[in-house]
């Protein structure tokens, strides 16, 4: 704090959080209490049930203002989730919360929020899903928490944050033929590195990031968790209120940069000929040009083509270009899982299902799926995997010692025909 | 929370994710008991059954990365680890950890300064780690006033717990 009139501007996430712990103005560093826009719990909310019974609260804050959407185990596959669903429901029951996302309207929780207009620009929201970051990119401070600090949330409607630092992020040039958002957040990783950002914001800016749609900018908001940011941004634009029109379920607050914001650190980037990308494992940041790993024939056992970072109706129609009447690789299993049960009936509508179970490819419900190793598509030992998903740590999908390779979903597809890591621009 | 804290170290690495400390299939465990189990199956198989109440974890950067699983400092906090310090925690991992009461506290340099099963030695309000073997000390900026709170009142449900309690005296 200067404290001789000479206050810098705020960034996108300072003037967020400004409003919502009611000051004129923070700094970086300063611990604030923030009113919560919107809290959004998915199976890990069961353990907040407990801690909230134990604070001696006794009716959640505002009801309206709270989002259950299970989907790691939907409908359940264990007896473990079974228990996690039914407190689940139980709760909401006698907290009277109407707005569950239940079996057959379900769907990846931050999918949930997304295309149910539960988040809008200017919201501070949380939930208990480390991806909450993709939230972001309605113009909205949106981050993970754990069950907990939800309890607490749910009790009194307010949480203790960090005022974190900003890095901004400058993206010119066009992306090329076959060159997605995925390859570009992914290029970022590469730069930032899974450490790079960790407690800060994440603000995209510049005339690629305004060209963007928004699942576009859902997916690199997404994937700022990989950074260890508190939240990834996009400032609200004509697309943003477009996308909102109809579902925003509660009053915006467009809030943007001052001219004059005090950036922790800018990084200019130039997509202009960038390739698409692949993270190897084990990391998301061991981020490779997909040319020189293609160069290397990698075969694969397992594809999968979903999760909150890219399993959109626009993912999806993009990899049923290319996987039209083409096979799925003998000995390879392709995996699809739409984000949320309403992309899954567009998919219906528009025949694209058909597409990939004519090719050889397994099209599931909506859920998390094979993402996160503790449902279906688990990978064995000595595996290789390629996904549209975001994480390729040690045992994240299975095995320890199963290898996962990070793409975007047209990689996905090319790969799956191929069997082996395939740069999708071949096929194009 | 005690003022000093005393224990025997075990060392880990860098970016230890929260898959490596409770593998996504133990999720749907509940029981921070039976999560105790399958503490570091993945990133320190020896651990669950080697470790004693107390024992202090020392690590590199980022620890705690990735998914943002309550379940992690859960079941370390059931296996007894009296502390937890590495050079950087990813923040998801931190504020978990702080909430349900367990000392985790940020030295850069840390990791450098131990071998696995050295004594360690920490003044929270002090803020210095000390290796009692070696006599090496690193200094640190002690935790902001409102988590060491957190941390005196045993977390944040007690916390909580005091704050409604007065609300409704009041």
């Amino acid at each position: 704090m200067t404290g001789n009139g000479s206050r810098h501007g705020m960034t996108l996430a300072e003037k967020v959080l400004a409003r919502v712990s009611g000051l004129d103005h923070v700094v970086p560093g300063q611990i604030i209490e923030g009113r919560v826009d919107l809290a959004m719990m998915h199976e890990q909310g069961a353990q907040t049930v407990g801690p909230f019974h134990d604070m001696g609260a006794k009716k959640v804050w505002d009801p309206e203002r709270v989002v259950i959407a299970i989907d790691h185990w939907v409908p359940a596959s264990t007896e473990g989730a079974a228990v996690l669903h039914r407190i689940l429901r139980k709760f909401a029951a006698e907290q009277s919360l109407p707005h569950f996302y239940d079996v057959g309207n379900h769907g990846i929780c931050h999918q949930i929020l997304a295309e149910n207009g539960w988040v809008v620009p200017g919201d501070l929201c949380v939930g208990t899903d480390s991806h909450t970051n993709m939230l972001g990119a309605v113009g909205s401070v949106s981050a993970g928490i754990g069950p907990t600090e939800m309890a607490a949330v749910l009790a009194l409607g307010r949480l203790w944050l960090k005022v974190p630092p900003t890095i901004r992020i400058r993206v010119r040039g066009e992306l090329g033929r076959g060159v997605t958002a995925k390859d570009l957040v992914l290029r970022v990783l590469g730069e930032v590195k899974t450490t790079g950002a960790t407690y800060k914001s994440v603000e995209f800016s510049g005339p690629t990031i305004e060209s963007l749609s928004m699942p576009e900018r859902f997916t690199i908001c997404n994937m700022t968790t990989e950074m260890g940011a508190k939240c990834g941004m996009v400032a609200p634009d004509a697309k943003t209120f477009e996308y909102l029109q109809k579902t925003a379920k509660h009053a915006m607050h467009p809030l943007y940069a001052d001219p004059d914001a005090d950036y922790e650190q800018t990084i200019d980037i130039d997509v202009t000929g960038m390739p698409p990308m692949v993270a190897c494992p084990y990391s998301p940041d061991n981020v490779r040009p997909m040319p020189d790993v293609a160069r290397e024939h990698i075969k694969v056992d397992q594809v999968f083509l979903g999760s909150c970072t890219n399993a959109r109706i626009e993912d999806i129609r993009e990899a049923a270009v290319l996987m039209k009447g083409q096979k799925v690789h003998h000995g390879v299993r392709f995996i699809v899982s739409p984000a949320s049960t309403s992309i899954y009936s567009q998919c219906l509508r528009e025949g694209l299902i058909e597409v990939f179970t004519e090719a050889g490819a397994v099209f599931t419900n909506s859920s998390c799926s094979a993402c996160f190793g503790g449902n279906m598509g688990i990978l064995s030992p000595e595996e290789v995997c390629a996904s549209s998903s975001n994480r390729n740590f040690p045992g994240r999908m299975g095995a320890k010692e199963a290898r996962i390779y990070l793409m975007s979903p047209a990689a996905t597809v090319a790969t799956a025909i191929r069997g082996e890591i395939t740069d999708p621009r071949e096929m194009m | 929370m005690e003022e000093i804290i005393r224990g025997r170290v075990w060392t880990l690495g860098d970016d230890v994710d929260t898959d490596g400390i409770i593998s996504g299939k133990y999720l749907t465990v509940i029981d921070p008991n039976e999560l105790k189990k399958h503490v570091f199956e993945i990133a320190l198989p020896e651990f669950a059954k080697g470790a004693r109440p107390g024992d202090i974890l020392v690590a590199g950067v980022n620890f705690g990365c990735g998914s943002s699983r309550e379940h992690a400092p859960q079941a370390l906090r059931a296996i007894g680890v009296g502390a937890i310090v590495a050079d950087t925690f990813a923040r998801i991992f931190f504020r978990n950890s702080i909430n349900l009461g367990l000392p985790t506290i940020e030295v850069r340099g840390v990791r450098a300064i131990f071998e696995n099963g050295d004594p360690a030695r920490i003044e929270m309000r002090g803020g210095t780690v000390t290796n009692e073997r070696t006599g090496t000390q690193i200094r640190f900026p002690p935790l902001p006033t409102h988590l060491l709170e957190l941390l005196d009142a045993g977390g944040l449900v007690e916390k909580v717990r005091r704050e409604l309690a007065g609300q409704a005296g009041a």
